[in-house]
């Protein structure tokens, strides 16, 4: 079954600039789609339009049907409905996807009390328990402290809850760990790849970093310049690329990455 | 042979707070062995940087140039020391002035420096300019005219127009997106095999350290858990972090 289904999206500035140019995907439901480019390729600008959440000044022509909705010109209150219950999104910096000045808890209560209807002490346990879910020492704790006062990681486990806690049948995850240390990008992958596979949840999974895109997803698209190059398994993109640009982007990752291997052949 | 620059048991606290964020390192930094500091967020890799850029005073230890302690108030050496090591930083879009033109910003440290005047600086910045790849008209031009990979080689070129000994680099190239990388690394290690140059190079990412450094010190909260040969650290590391920090890479499928 098809959960979203994107057909011709492109994405103009005001001033007549196309950014994203006549792309088309769909992703089924529990499938898990990865979104590859570099910096100004549109993935950005694509999981955006996808969720409605385009800035103001781009407009969005083409289809994008989440869930039987159709997200291009649904007014406002139609896409709140939509979004969280078929749609929830985790972006890069953890530190602007969280209020500053609300404790944890709260902010993942807000979206847990709207879909569950839970109240007072039963919320507060089910907050707690979203928490445990991502894997975060101590939840109780952490419910009580501000953004400032937990680390990146951690901050990126709560955005996580928070997406997660609505139960979306898609999981926009956008460059969600390129902010993050290494080590601790490698838990949050492993984190996404079990809760995702647990909840036979989609995911639209945009990353610049082909090795962390194949570490998530089964099938990928690499956008350059607003444009789809290549599309496939990821890795038949990885093992045998087609396209030029998609050789070139494969031949610099390997590159840097051979350097590890040299161990002590120097 | 006297390292340029040395870090003798250096420790560095914050004011007002009540641990070290630098505790008890001891590295040099010799002429032809670049050296690359690694670790995650917190270590204490950019806090080195400073200590070693004479940005910061340590509380405790020594850092040396050239033998002879450091001292910022020693107006000569600091002259010497200016131009013999240079800084690029890791953001190419805040590290350059948006309102001055390239060919300004890469004359800087030759006038600063007093080593030229901006009547007879041209040359200079112009070589530098074609050294890291950027064509000619590039000086009469302002940063936001270029992308990020051009403005990180503007940052290059202004760091090595006084034909520094040694270069200070602050994740140089996470800002950049892979193929632009790749493209900045190899520039890195063309000014050290063509002008001798050599590099202490903060980073996170151990693939471009060991595509560009001969020696990793690898810290753990402020402290070196591991040095030495690169080849040797990253290849068989000895201790349990660094392993992990290796492990932790995300490798492509084969």
């Amino acid at each position: 079954m098809t959960l979203l289904d994107v057909r011709g999206l492109t994405v103009r500035t005001g001033d007549g600039r196309t950014l994203v140019d006549d792309v088309s995907f769909t992703v089924a439901g529990g499938e898990r789609l990865g979104l590859i480019g570099e910096s100004g390729s549109g993935k950005s600008l694509t999981t955006l339009a996808v969720l409605g959440l385009l800035p103001d000044g781009m407009t969005a022509t083409g289809s994008v049907e989440l869930a039987g909705t159709q997200v291009i010109g649904a007014p406002e209150k139609r896409l709140t409905t939509v979004r969280g219950r078929d749609a929830a999104a985790v972006f890069q910096e953890p530190l602007t996807a969280l209020d500053p000045l609300m404790r944890v808890g709260r902010q993942i209560a807000g979206p847990l009390g709207r879909r569950t209807g839970l109240k007072g002490k039963d919320l507060r346990r089910a907050v707690a328990h979203a928490l445990a879910q991502v894997r975060l020492p101590d939840p109780e704790r952490i419910a009580r402290a501000f953004p400032h006062e937990i680390s990146g990681g951690q901050r990126q486990r709560v955005a996580l809850a928070m997406a997660l806690a609505c139960e979306p049948r898609l999981l926009v995850a956008d460059e969600p760990t390129t902010a993050l240390d290494v080590s601790v990008q490698a838990e949050m992958l492993e984190l996404i790849d079990t809760l995702v596979r647990e909840r036979e949840m989609a995911v639209l999974f945009v990353s610049h970093d082909l090795a962390v895109v194949a570490k998530v997803t089964d099938r990928a698209l690499v956008l350059k310049d607003g444009r789809v190059v290549e599309e496939g398994a990821v890795h038949t993109i990885v093992g045998a690329p087609r396209e030029e640009y998609t050789k070139a982007l494969v031949a610099s990752a390997r590159r840097l990455e051979s350097a590890l291997d040299l161990r002590s052949a120097r | 042979m006297t390292p340029v620059l040395e870090l003798s048991d250096v420790a560095l606290r914050y004011r007002g707070s009540t641990h070290n964020v630098v505790e008890g390192v001891s590295l040099a930094v010799e002429a032809g062995h670049s050296l690359a500091l690694v670790g995650e967020s917190g270590a204490g890799k950019t806090t080195l940087l400073r200590l070693l850029l004479g940005l910061a005073r340590p509380t405790a230890g020594q850092v040396r140039f050239d033998g002879t302690g450091l001292s910022g108030r020693n107006r000569e050496q600091m002259r010497r020391f200016r131009r013999s090591v240079q800084c690029v930083f890791q953001d190419p879009y805040s590290s350059l002035d948006p309102r001055r033109r390239v060919g300004a910003t890469v004359a800087e440290p030759l006038l600063s420096l007093g080593i030229d005047r901006r009547a007879t600086a041209g040359p200079k910045v112009a070589a530098a300019l074609e050294r890291v790849g950027l064509p000619a008209d590039a000086a009469g031009r302002y940063p936001h005219e270029f992308s990020g990979g051009q403005r990180q080689r503007i940052a290059i070129a202004r760091a090595t127009v006084c034909s520094p000994r040694v270069l200070l680099a602050d994740e140089p190239v996470s800002a950049l997106d892979v193929t632009t990388r790749v493209k900045v690394v190899d520039l890195l290690a063309e000014l050290k095999q063509e002008q001798g140059l050599t590099l202490v190079m903060v980073s996170h990412d151990l693939s471009v350290v060991a595509s560009l450094c001969e020696r990793t010190a690898v810290l753990e909260r402020g402290r070196v858990v591991e040095h030495g040969d690169t080849a040797q650290v990253l290849g068989r590391p000895a201790h349990p972090y660094t392993r992990h920090l290796i492990d932790s890479v995300p490798r492509l499928p084969a």
